[in-house]
């Protein structure tokens, strides 16, 4: 049942705090350097699910194991193998860029030398060269979160768990923050990240699952997801209300839509090209003053609102992989 | 990324002394670099060492040398009132990440709080130093020889000990801001012992709880020891409360440590 090619497993993972379920039975399966998102509004369960993971809480039911290490029974090894960089930044404001970037080595029982070595390396790639010598508590939210993540990489841990790693960050450092993480994980670090953004599961992940009121949704690539969805469409703009009236009487053919806010008509569409020749067509023969034509495709927020909202599944809806 | 420099990492090697360490001159570095926490241990232990000697001193002033008998107090007021900035820093701690970070980490799991306990010791024998440095200064004669200093030092050591932990204990009960006025406790409670003043000229009513309470023990064993006296009358009661104190304290401190961790 486990895949023994996951460096990240959970089976059955259930958390309850009193009344209220916030992991109602997930199941994980994280390859080796793969980067793994878990997506999720508030309170969907994401930071319970990575404080199991990363053994800072105990599962009421279920299993996990980090590189073969199970996280309760042995939660010691679990830890040398991974590594939290959470929500709040983890350093000492008191201290410098190095300082904490020694102390954590220090506490990581790195050797010495290899400890200033690795520490020139990741002030250098994490662009704090300058600011290694200045207390982290003068630092921009940006430079925490860099130093942050830094020191989690200290002991090259194989599995590396980031939550939430850009709420907060302006965008500059945000596309930073994703590019150390593509570097990471071309590296053969295994990635596993929460985030509410969708375009940064998008942007990042080769795998993402959809969490949902502590429950697993739906799995798979991006483009997995997106084609559980309607599909491509071509949307024709019609020029304005009396040309919208017009083509309400003409039929557009099954699962035309028409949006009376944007005076739009869109068709499902396998072959866009195709699709969008017929409808002008259509169009012109009908005497029909056409605006804009567009090719709308799916985006994770559709999926999002397809698994999430009003018309969430009830059960749980794997995507074919 | 260079992932071919891993450094050599023993996973799991368990090295308490090594974290104990490295938490500790964590601690020692949030002192120095704190001005607030820099003047409550080196210069109000002193100035309220000048308070009693300076300025009460002489109404106090009796059967002769009020100094040998009031600094061995204000040392207990004063390492009590140092040791209660331990509870601050430990509230601080606990509402920041490091803590999850440190415990994601295969470190020894109290040395972050033992890390507080062991520059707490420090931190107050430094300020301990500089009061008595400043009372033999101003006349401050104690009777003690080396072998008497070496065991009022060992017992000043436990009873910071205790006092920290107990105060570690506060830390992780209450808010960071609570924790702020835990050092009222110890900077209080030793006036209405025997410490300042003797217990038979307090009111009557006072007098049963004066002399029961634990830093009338606490201070007389040290006041003995520095002094060169037989310490015999307090010295039982006084480790009695000591390490009640300290088995209390620590006792609390893991057991609140693993509830507050336990999300």
């Amino acid at each position: 049942m486990i895949n023994p090619e996951s460096v990240i497993t959970a089976r059955g993972l259930r958390k309850s705090y009193r009344a209220t379920t916030v992991l109602d039975g997930v199941d994980l399966d994280v390859g080796r350097g793969e980067i793994f998102a878990m997506l999720g509004q508030n309170g969907a369960g994401k930071t319970t699910t990575v404080n199991i993971l990363t053994t800072l809480i105990k599962p009421d039911a279920g299993t996990a194991a980090i590189d073969g290490f199970d996280v309760v029974r042995d939660a010691a090894n679990a830890r040398g193998a991974l590594s939290l960089t959470g929500q709040f930044a983890a350093v000492d404001p008191f201290q410098t860029g190095a300082e904490n970037l020694a102390m954590m080595a220090n506490l990581a029982h790195l050797d010495r030398r290899d400890a200033r070595r690795r520490i020139t390396e990741l002030l250098a790639r994490f662009d704090l060269g300058a600011a290694a010598s200045r207390r982290a508590g003068t630092y921009s939210g940006g430079m925490r979160r860099r130093l942050d993540l830094a020191i989690s990489l200290l002991a090259s841990p194989p599995v590396v768990f980031l939550d939430e790693p850009t709420t907060g960050l302006d965008p500059r450092s945000r596309s930073q923050l994703w590019s150390v993480v593509r570097d990471l994980a071309t590296d053969g670090t295994t990635i596993f990240l929460t985030t509410q953004y969708l375009e940064e599961a998008d942007q990042l992940a080769d795998t993402i699952a959809v969490l949902n009121a502590g429950r697993i949704v739906a799995t798979g690539t991006a483009s997995q997801l997106k084609s559980g969805l309607k599909g491509d469409r071509v949307e024709l703009t019609l020029d304005g209300p009396t040309a919208y009236r017009s083509a309400l009487e003409i039929d557009f053919g099954a699962g035309a839509e028409f949006n009376d806010e944007r005076w739009s008509v869109s068709v499902p569409a396998t072959n866009p090209v195709a699709v969008t020749r017929d409808l002008l067509t259509l169009a012109d023969g009908n005497a029909i003053a056409v605006r804009a034509i567009d090719i709308l495709k799916p985006t994770l927020d559709d999926v999002f609102l397809h698994l999430t909202g009003a018309g969430a599944p009830t059960t749980t809806e794997e995507v074919a992989a | 990324m260079s992932a071919l420099t891993l450094p050599t990492v023993s996973r799991t090697t368990r090295r308490p002394l090594r974290d104990i360490a490295a938490m500790t001159a964590r601690e020692t570095r949030r002192t120095l670099r704190s001005v607030d926490m820099l003047i409550t241990s080196l210069v109000i232990p002193v100035s309220i060492m000048l308070v009693f000697v300076v300025v009460f001193g002489g109404a106090i002033e009796k059967d002769g040398r009020y100094i040998d008998y009031v600094v061995p107090a204000t040392l207990i007021l004063c390492t009590g009132f140092g040791s209660a900035m331990t509870a601050v820093s430990v509230a601080k701690d606990m509402k920041e990440g490091i803590i999850d970070r440190f415990r994601t980490m295969p470190i020894f799991g109290a040395s972050v709080l033992v890390g507080h306990v062991v520059a707490s010791v420090a931190r107050n024998l430094v300020s301990s130093a500089l009061v008595i440095g400043v009372a033999l200064l101003l006349g401050f004669r104690p009777g003690a020889d080396l072998g008497g200093w070496i065991l009022a030092i060992l017992y000043l050591v436990l009873a910071i000990t205790a006092f920290t932990w107990i105060s570690c204990a506060a830390g992780l009960l209450v808010s960071e801001e609570a924790a702020g006025s835990i050092n009222f406790v110890f900077l209080f409670l030793p006036y209405v012992s025997s410490g300042f003043v003797g217990a038979d000229t307090m009111p009557a009513w006072l007098q049963g709880f004066a002399h029961n309470q634990p830093f009338t023990p606490i201070i007389e064993t040290l006041r003995d020891l520095v002094g060169g006296q037989d310490a015999s009358q307090y010295v039982w009661a006084a480790l009695a409360w000591l390490a009640g104190l300290l088995v209390v304290g620590y006792g609390a401190s893991v057991v609140l440590f693993r509830r507050r961790v336990a999300h």
